[in-house]
């Protein structure tokens, strides 16, 4: 039931990131989703399921994206999984940690996505790319996820919950 | 689908293996979209049959959602507008007499010069964007046409008055855009007034100040000057030749100091494309005859 309700997000999760999130950009630069619901399946569900929904991000990303097939799906199983090992670190009632996790996810994301598309064509000014691109994408991505990672930790949690009672 | 077998058997897969085993498949995968087309392919027509609705649907709430609120800041703009913009037709309709009266005398000169082939009206398809790419690195958006509607890979995309892109990916009902401005693009492009090739480059860097780039232009006689219209060229083997793409914006000699290389604006507003026309006529088609 829980991958359900996972999977649900995520397919709304991509639904908005390519369509209403181009409506908020700003200066151009859109948060990144994808890796805030990765991040926050992978730390909350363990590793199975932060490869599994980081799989499934990348691989829609690529299919409607990419010009590589496989590369981002590749990125973010590695993000998913890394998450997942944080599993054992995590308190529901902490917000701090959280936050970092998916602060540190979506470097890790940026740093793998400047290295694949854009340093192997030998686009080498990576300070341009740092200040201009991948920090305000930082900032925003944090500010989205102060406002999502509650409501969705909420739902989660509700279907452990439930399910715990049930068995 | 190997996640519900998992559950109902008792068997934990430790997660480590899951992992090798996805990686290894994404490797799969890159080798296979270098290689064939068959799986992409696939991939591509399940995943359009069961996004696309909403992808449309999406776009057409957050479209609405915007031209609502464009439109009330509009209102104020437009009143102001309308005043000038009378003036301006009377001003234009003499000129457009003006115009017509060289037209008739073009075509005349046209036929005499058996040009008319390579002036021809194109074949075209309408088509909405209905997604862009979600990361902030590439511009490349999807339309909500695909190969059901005739739309091939490698087809010209233009908006208004000049180029967007290329198809670079098709499926059923959906096709991927590459367009001009993105990081990867090159296009063979020609300076109109002088007949010079040069290469078009989609920039990520320079495209935050409304600029793309361009280079290898070897003008010997300093004739291009800032404002002038780069088109595409006639020697490029996947545009089709004369669809405008932008004016230089700065113009500088190459260290080497035989061809030059500097700055231009697209012809079209990139930030605010909502639909565009894909061009069904393909170069290679035209080429050998």
């Amino acid at each position: 039931m829980k991958r359900v309700i996972g999977l649900i997000a995520i397919i709304i999760c991509f639904l908005l990131q390519s369509t209403l999130f181009h409506y908020i950009a700003f200066a151009g630069i859109v948060p990144n989703l994808m890796i805030i619901i990765t991040s926050i399946l992978g730390f909350m569900e363990g590793r199975t399921d932060g490869m599994l929904a980081g799989f499934l991000c990348g691989l829609l990303t690529d299919i409607f994206y990419g010009s590589v097939l496989g590369m981002n799906a590749l990125i973010f199983l590695l993000i998913g999984y890394a998450n997942g090992a944080l599993n054992r670190v995590f308190y529901p009632d902490d917000i701090k940690f959280p936050l970092l996790f998916i602060a540190v996810s979506d470097t890790a994301c940026l740093i793998l996505t400047y290295l694949t598309g854009f340093m192997l064509r030998a686009r080498f000014n990576m300070g341009y790319y740092f200040i201009h691109l991948m920090l305000p994408e930082l900032a925003y991505t944090i500010a989205v996820s102060l406002i999502v990672y509650i409501p969705v930790r909420n739902i989660l949690l509700l279907f452990e919950r439930r399910n715990t009672e049930d068995g | 689908m190997a996640r519900v077998k998992i559950k109902r058997r008792g068997i934990q897969i430790p997660p480590g293996y899951i992992l090798l085993i996805l990686t290894v498949f994404c490797i799969i995968l890159m080798v296979l979209s270098f290689t064939t087309d068959a799986v992409p392919t696939a991939l591509n027509g399940i995943a359009g049959y069961t996004f696309m609705p909403f992808k449309r649907g999406l776009t057409e709430i957050s479209s609405y959602a915007n031209h609502r609120a464009d439109d009330l800041k509009q209102v104020r703009q437009v009143l102001s507008e309308n005043q000038a913009l009378k003036a301006q037709i009377d001003e234009l309709t003499q000129e457009n007499d003006r115009l017509v009266e060289n037209r008739f005398e073009l075509i005349e000169l046209r036929a005499l010069l058996d040009l008319d082939s390579e002036y021809e009206e194109y074949d075209k398809i309408g088509a909405r964007v209905t997604g862009k790419d979600p990361g902030n690195w590439y511009s490349i958006f999807i339309i909500d046409k695909g190969e059901d509607d005739g739309i091939k890979e490698g087809m010209n995309v233009i908006a208004g008055a000049g180029l967007v892109g290329l198809v670079t990916k098709t499926g059923p009902n959906w096709s991927q855009v590459r367009s001009i401005i993105d990081d990867q693009s090159n296009v063979s492009g020609r300076m109109l007034n002088t007949s010079d090739n040069l290469i078009v480059y989609g920039n990520l860097e320079s495209i935050k100040d409304g600029t793309i780039e361009f280079g290898q232009l070897s003008d010997p006689d300093d004739e291009v000057a800032v404002g002038d219209k780069i088109v595409t060229s006639n020697i490029s083997d996947r545009y089709l030749p004369g669809i405008a793409i932008g004016f230089i914006n700065s113009i500088e000699k190459d260290p080497n100091n035989l061809t030059k290389s500097g700055t231009l604006t697209p012809v079209v507003d990139f930030e605010h494309i909502d639909a565009v026309l894909v061009i069904t006529e393909m170069k290679e088609e035209n080429l050998p005859e």
